[in-house]
């Protein structure tokens, strides 16, 4: 269950320090963009193995006369090798930026290649394509912008049958459709969502992956919730999503991740949880988690979370509709392995991505808030104290901790007779000792349930220098209040 | 983190939900000054909570992670011929003759030839070409359907037809696999001519002209078409 592609995209002499420079700064790029809403990533499909060995890929700059040669050289040559060749040259060629504008601003440029793209030749096409890939990837959006021409004849080729040509085409558009809104607003009258649903029904497992990250692209767009997630919503695609979902010996990594990210993107948009649910999802999603949480356990970790990442914020957003309570039994979501897979997950993150804890811990609220049965596995399963383990780790996390602590001891004295003794108090009067404000609020939330349900842990509370943790938050206008409430509380018990 | 034996029992173990304690809440429990509530959480898309995984998920997809890079070499087989009667085209990869077939063998008129991307296609154009209760109906009844997967759509002409391809679904006028049937009227001048084949034409000798005749404004769209510009890249350029 691994990604099909493993290779070597890092270029010569560069040394690991050098990877990891590189790499933070992509990551800073990536949050800048966020914030700004801009985020965007293309994925390149490049083919040239034989490249290495000219010192990486170094992509050659064509000028107008050279990319006009072997545009004509395409066109117009006798043999049909030499004709290939010409446009395997023209796309070495647009590997760099250069080489694109040049293209792009060449009169005629795209419409030569487009007549390649759609000729009857075979490896023209394949040719003609690649090199329309390569414009696609461009950062710029006038060289991506330049393909527009083309996106009929891609879709029209989605219902072909020549699985690597329509992998390319489906690259090709996912490049393309997260470049802006006027490419959209072209490619949904052409019929992306139609063609995609058609497509999805391959059998190869590379055309899916494809699909998969040019649907995500989609949905992932500005304005998907109110002009695309409906009409994907309407079609077959979510069917089809949830089954290349489950499971089982056909599951496939690199296409589970890519539609567990589509399934994100529909889900925490609101526009139709409720259809997910009719289908099944919750209950797909949930055998999905126990899957991902036996493999870890089986340590094959190598990007897990790159799929448990998706799965858990589906699972979190769909538990919050209110058509969970109106679909049947086997719909819903009861099963107590999950809070098990969960927590497994969660000591995953702790090792290998602790950024991914606040997530996990989100579902964890979201199963617990208002379910006495998942409090009582928490109990039961003895995963007060591991949950407990998890507070130095940030305030975020702390938050979350208390908050599922919360509801565990809210729900009355038969579960806050599990809570104290224990390890619970000594923990309270850790984070009574944080700086952060909420991190101190929802200690005091979560102290005054346990003094409520439980009175002897108050008089523990006192003889452990309670008071004394709670003096030190009592000018704090945010705490004052609750400190002391609980203060008088602790004193009368 | 550690995580009692029990947990990976029970992940072992099978389904099943926990008998829930009795639950048993007092009004004092999160009355003023306090506040909590157990709740469920929802978070639109744009959250900075999704910031980590969302940059995580992108780095991904810039293969900085896993380094995914360009498809292993193709093996190379011996050479040989496609089977296909009249094709002599010779291969030494496998991928490549998928291509080749697909392109050209497999959606194949038998009436006349011609080689379409897909089934849809073949379809269509058999029902418009070489069906002659097609003709008879088409008279009384739209039959001439909209060539895009999804759209139920269906026209009096092919020239209406055309007009909804361009107008609803911004498709190029002169769409490559929307060409108009051969009219052998020879009342009407321009519209007769066949500027390319409507697909991937098996004739030999019309393999070249088709190739460069998709970059020229066919004959019979500029007789329909007046000044239009047909190419939207002029409007990039």
């Amino acid at each position: 269950m691994w990604l099909r592609r493993q290779g070597c995209l890092r270029p010569a002499g560069c040394g690991v320090e050098e990877l990891r420079r590189r790499r933070r700064e992509r990551e800073a790029a990536l949050r800048k963009a966020r914030r700004e809403q801009q985020l965007i990533s293309k994925r390149l499909l490049r083919d040239d193995a034989p490249e290495e060995g000219e010192g990486g890929c170094v992509a050659v700059i064509l000028g107008q006369a050279e990319i006009q040669q072997f545009l004509q050289l395409a066109q117009r040559g006798t043999e049909e090798k030499e004709r290939g060749r010409a446009l395997v040259s023209l796309r070495r060629g647009l590997q760099h930026p250069e080489t694109q504008q040049t293209f792009i601003w060449l009169e005629g440029s795209m419409r030569t290649l487009v007549g390649l793209l759609t000729s009857n030749q075979a490896l023209l096409q394949l040719e003609a394509a690649r090199c329309l890939h390569e414009l696609s990837h461009s950062e710029q959006s006038a060289v991506a912008e330049a393909c527009l021409p083309a996106t009929s004849y891609l879709l029209t080729y989605l219902s072909g049958h020549s699985s690597d040509f329509i992998e390319l085409c489906l690259y090709t558009l996912g490049n393309l459709i997260v470049e802006s809104e006027a490419v959209r607003r072209q490619l949904l009258p052409q019929g992306i969502v139609p063609a995609l649903a058609a497509c999805v029904q391959s059998p190869h497992v590379t055309v899916l992956e494809a699909l998969g990250y040019a649907l995500s692209q989609l949905l992932q767009a500005k304005e998907a919730p109110e002009k695309i997630i409906p009409s994907v919503l309407g079609s077959t695609l979510p069917q089809h999503m949830l089954q290349l979902l489950q499971p089982g010996p056909k599951l496939n990594f690199g296409v589970a991740v890519e539609f567990a990210w589509c399934l994100h993107y529909i889900t925490c948009s609101q526009v139709n949880n409720a259809l997910l649910i009719t289908h099944g999802a919750l209950s797909t999603l949930g055998l999905l988690l126990l899957d991902l949480a036996g493999a870890v356990q089986r340590t094959e970790d190598a990007g897990l979370e790159l799929l448990a990442c998706p799965v858990l914020r589906c699972l979190s957003n769909l538990l919050t509709e209110a058509a969970v309570g109106a679909v049947g039994e086997q719909m819903q979501l009861r099963d107590e392995r999950v809070v098990a897979a969960l927590f497994i997950l969660l000591q995953f993150f702790l090792q290998k991505q602790p950024s991914l804890l606040p997530e996990g811990l989100w579902l964890l609220n979201n199963l617990t808030a208002n379910s006495p049965s998942f409090c009582t596995s928490l109990l039961s399963l003895d995963l007060i104290e591991p949950l407990l383990q998890l507070l130095p780790v940030s305030n975020v996390v702390s938050v979350l901790v208390l908050t599922v602590l919360c509801n565990v001891a809210e729900k009355g004295p038969a579960y806050c007779q599990h809570l104290w003794p224990g390890p619970l108090l000594c923990s309270l009067l850790g984070t009574l000792a944080f700086s952060d404000t909420e991190v101190v609020g929802q200690s005091l939330e979560l102290l005054q349930l346990l003094f409520l349900y439980r009175p002897e842990a108050a008089q523990a509370f006192l003889q452990q220098s309670g008071l004394q943790a709670l003096e030190r938050h009592e000018k704090e206008a945010q705490l004052q209040d609750r400190v002391h409430a609980l203060q008088q509380t602790a004193l009368h018990s | 983190m550690q995580l009692p034996p029990a947990v990976h029992a029970r992940l072992a173990g099978g389904p099943g939900a926990a008998e829930p304690l009795p639950v048993e809440r007092s009004p004092k429990a999160g009355a003023a000054p306090f506040r909590f509530t157990a709740r469920q959480v929802r978070f639109p898309r744009e959250h900075e909570f999704f910031e980590d995984g969302d940059v995580q998920r992108h780095l991904y997809l810039q293969d900085v992670l896993t380094q995914v890079a360009g498809a292993p070499e193709r093996p190379r087989v011996p050479e040989f011929t496609c089977q296909v009667a009249g094709c002599c085209q010779v291969f030494d990869a496998l991928e490549d003759y998928e291509h080749h077939y697909h392109t050209l063998h497999r959606n194949v008129c038998s009436f006349c030839k011609r080689a379409f991307p897909s089934g849809h296609l073949l379809d269509i154009h058999i029902l418009e070409w070489h069906d002659s209760l097609f003709q008879i109906l088409s008279e009384r009844q739209n039959m001439y359907q909209c060539l895009v997967e999804g759209c139920t759509e269906k026209f009096k002409t092919s020239k209406d037809r055309k007009d909804h391809l361009v107008r609803r679904h911004l498709y190029p006028a002169d769409f490559r696999f929307d060409k108009p049937k051969k009219n052998m009227s020879p009342a009407t001048p321009r519209a007769t001519v066949q500027v390319s084949a409507e697909a991937l034409g098996a004739e030999g000798e019309q393999v070249e002209g088709d190739a460069m005749e998709v970059c020229s404004e066919p004959a019979g769209e500029r007789h329909t078409a007046g000044r239009r510009k047909l190419w939207s890249i002029s409007r990039t350029l």
